[in-house]
């Protein structure tokens, strides 16, 4: 149920910063079913092409274009032992910063945070994903849900970042 | 000079071994570099990309910085990205539109054909200083097969035309998905490393018989989302849903030729398009009957294609259509680099369902690369004891006459033997 927002609800950074650390805690720890929770029912996630930060992904090729549905398959298939590029797990954990409110319009609060997340697999060295988490949140009842969440990758070319099979 | 063979090609015994040092020796790498990169036709870039005049991309080609452009009056040139005066990089931007290239060094100034323009204080030089000798150097041959453009460091290779011999009929097929008869690189790149020998991944690119254990959780995606995976058909060999073959094509080139069951943006529909797509998908099926008759539109429209061209180019005509070609940077590393190609008069809703069904396999983020990676990557691992279990089992499809699957390894063989023809000699 959406409540309708007043000039008194005002939202505050600390408010949508406990909830991109709690996201962030989902994620590092694998509770996908949880994370899962927080989308909303028109969910969408980008993680577009190293060069082409800006574009559309109807125009453009990215890494990662998934509507809700496609989020739902992607979290069975990385769940599931036969993904092998996760199985065992990456072990992640990322550091979520500067985080800003960039505009709110209705029940939609657009927001800018920094990220840095370490990946690590055994025998390997750590690989260093930086770049920008963009999230189009919803503002529902007392919290928050993810209406779009962007990841847009500093990095000029993955490189020896290699995949992104895992939910960055 | 001595001849190495470093494959065992048992005709007899229907058996093929492949040394697992040609995947982990340094040594090996280097004379790759003269025997295969410095021999073969290697892909630069696809006309698409280089729209107008002047128009520049700067990238590696084989380890190689080249600039791949296009002059004022529209000819299309490779030219070294090294300044002929002290070695520096003169185009340090990825792509844009530019009359000349300026050496940030000293200023030497290259015209966007190459010819060298200016050079500050040239009065300081001995009067015999000739500029005309002195434009960026290039590869000895620079051609193109409709829009797919190659170099060859070999002035005496045969012309690109010849050198690619039946690939030109699949690349013809892939093109014939456009009305006016033009693909287009869509933009978006896509580049990756992989912890692996860069050899792996033309084994993977073609090699059908991996796809039901390394690719399990795409399978079921697919089915998840309406496309109906058969049991394979009682036949000797099959382990998908659908016969593919495996088709030698000349010269160290071979592709699958499947019948397909996952799909084509043009132009066969599953559920994953949605239903609002039927009609479009329609249309498009019976513009490429109209235009090219029954059999070509089913040619088209009804089989998917893994193409190899030897030795780095892949054309995976399957779920979407990519080009990927990849390079050493080490002998246990290879760089990738893959975009997503598509006919010019596509409209906006077929180019995005195009992107996204190439996402459904295809890239970093696929549900189906990033377990390539891995399988490639535990081979590189596994081969650390290559010098005690020194060989690779490659005899799959041996034992029968006719016909080889797409999931034998008579295409595997076609690279190995290729390869081995190349380097064998040299050793």
């Amino acid at each position: 149920m959406t409540a309708p927002v007043t000039a008194t609800d005002l939202i505050t950074r600390a408010q949508v910063e406990d909830f991109l650390y709690h996201e962030a805690a989902l994620l590092d720890e694998w509770r996908l079913d949880a994370w899962q929770e927080l989308l909303t029912d028109d969910a969408c996630y980008y993680v577009p092409s190293n060069d082409q930060p800006q574009s559309d992904h109807r125009h453009a090729l990215f890494l990662i274009a998934d509507d809700r549905e496609r989020i739902r398959q992607r979290i069975i298939r990385v769940q599931d032992p036969n993904c092998h590029a996760e199985y065992p797990k990456s072990r992640t954990r990322r550091m979520i910063a500067n985080v800003r409110i960039l505009g709110v319009e209705g029940d939609l609060i657009t927001v800018a945070a920094n990220f840095v997340c370490y990946r690590f697999r055994r025998y390997e060295r750590v690989r260093e994903y930086v770049g920008a988490y963009r999230y189009l949140l919803r503002r529902v009842g007392d919290g928050f849900r993810i209406r779009e969440r962007r990841v847009l990758i500093d990095a000029h070319e993955l490189g020896n970042l290699g995949s992104v099979s895992f939910i960055l | 000079m001595s001849v190495r063979s470093y494959i065992i090609d048992d005709r007899e015994r229907k058996t093929f071994l492949l040394d697992r040092e040609v995947l982990v020796s340094e040594d090996i790498l280097r004379q790759e570099m003269a025997h295969i990169f410095g021999r073969c036709w290697i892909y630069v870039g696809h006309a698409s990309e280089l729209g107008a005049p002047g128009d520049f991309r700067s990238r590696k080609v084989a380890g190689r910085p080249v600039i791949f452009c296009r002059d004022q009056a529209g000819e299309f040139h490779c030219l070294f990205n090294t300044c002929r005066h002290r070695g520096a990089i003169v185009c340090t931007q990825r792509e844009g539109n530019a009359r000349r290239f300026m050496c940030i060094y000293h200023g030497w100034t290259y015209g966007n054909d190459g010819q060298l323009m200016r050079v500050p204080g040239d009065d300081a030089y001995a009067s015999g200083f000739d500029k005309a000798a002195h434009g960026l150097r290039r590869p000895a041959r620079f051609e193109d097969y409709r829009g797919f453009w190659f170099m060859c460091l070999d002035a005496e290779a045969s012309p690109l035309h010849d050198y690619l011999a039946g690939a030109k009929d699949y690349i013809d097929l892939v093109i014939d998905q456009s009305p006016s008869g033009q693909m287009q690189i869509i933009a978006g790149v896509q580049e990756y490393d992989v912890a692996a020998n860069w050899k792996l991944m033309v084994e993977n690119s073609v090699d059908d018989y991996h796809l039901p254990s390394t690719h399990s959780t795409w399978l079921n995606f697919m089915a998840n989302s309406g496309v109906k995976i058969e049991p394979p058909p009682k036949e000797a060999g099959l382990v998908l849903p659908t016969k593919g073959l495996a088709v030698e094509l000349g010269n160290g080139h071979f592709t699958t030729d499947n019948v397909n069951f996952r799909g084509r943006p043009v132009a066969k529909w599953i559920p994953l398009y949605g239903e609002p797509a039927k009609a479009e998908i329609d249309d498009i099926r019976s513009e490429l009957v109209t235009r090219l008759g029954a059999e070509r539109a089913r040619r088209v429209a009804d089989t998917n294609r893994n193409l190899v061209i030897f030795p780095n180019l892949v054309i995976n005509d399957g779920s979407s259509v990519t080009v990927r070609t990849f390079y050493p940077e080490g002998v246990g590393k290879m760089h990738v680099t893959a975009w997503a190609l598509g006919p010019v008069e596509e409209s906006e809703n077929a180019r995005a369902r195009r992107l996204d069904a190439f996402l459904t396999f295809y890239g970093p983020g696929g549900f189906a690369t990033p377990d390539d990676v891995e399988a490639l990557e535990l081979v590189q691992q596994g081969l650390a004891n290559w010098s005690e279990d020194r060989w690779s089992e490659m005899s799959r499809g041996m034992g029968k006459e006719g016909e080889q699957l797409n999931s034998d390894e008579h295409h595997l063989r076609i690279f190995w033997r290729r390869w081995n023809e190349l380097m064998g000699a040299a050793a």
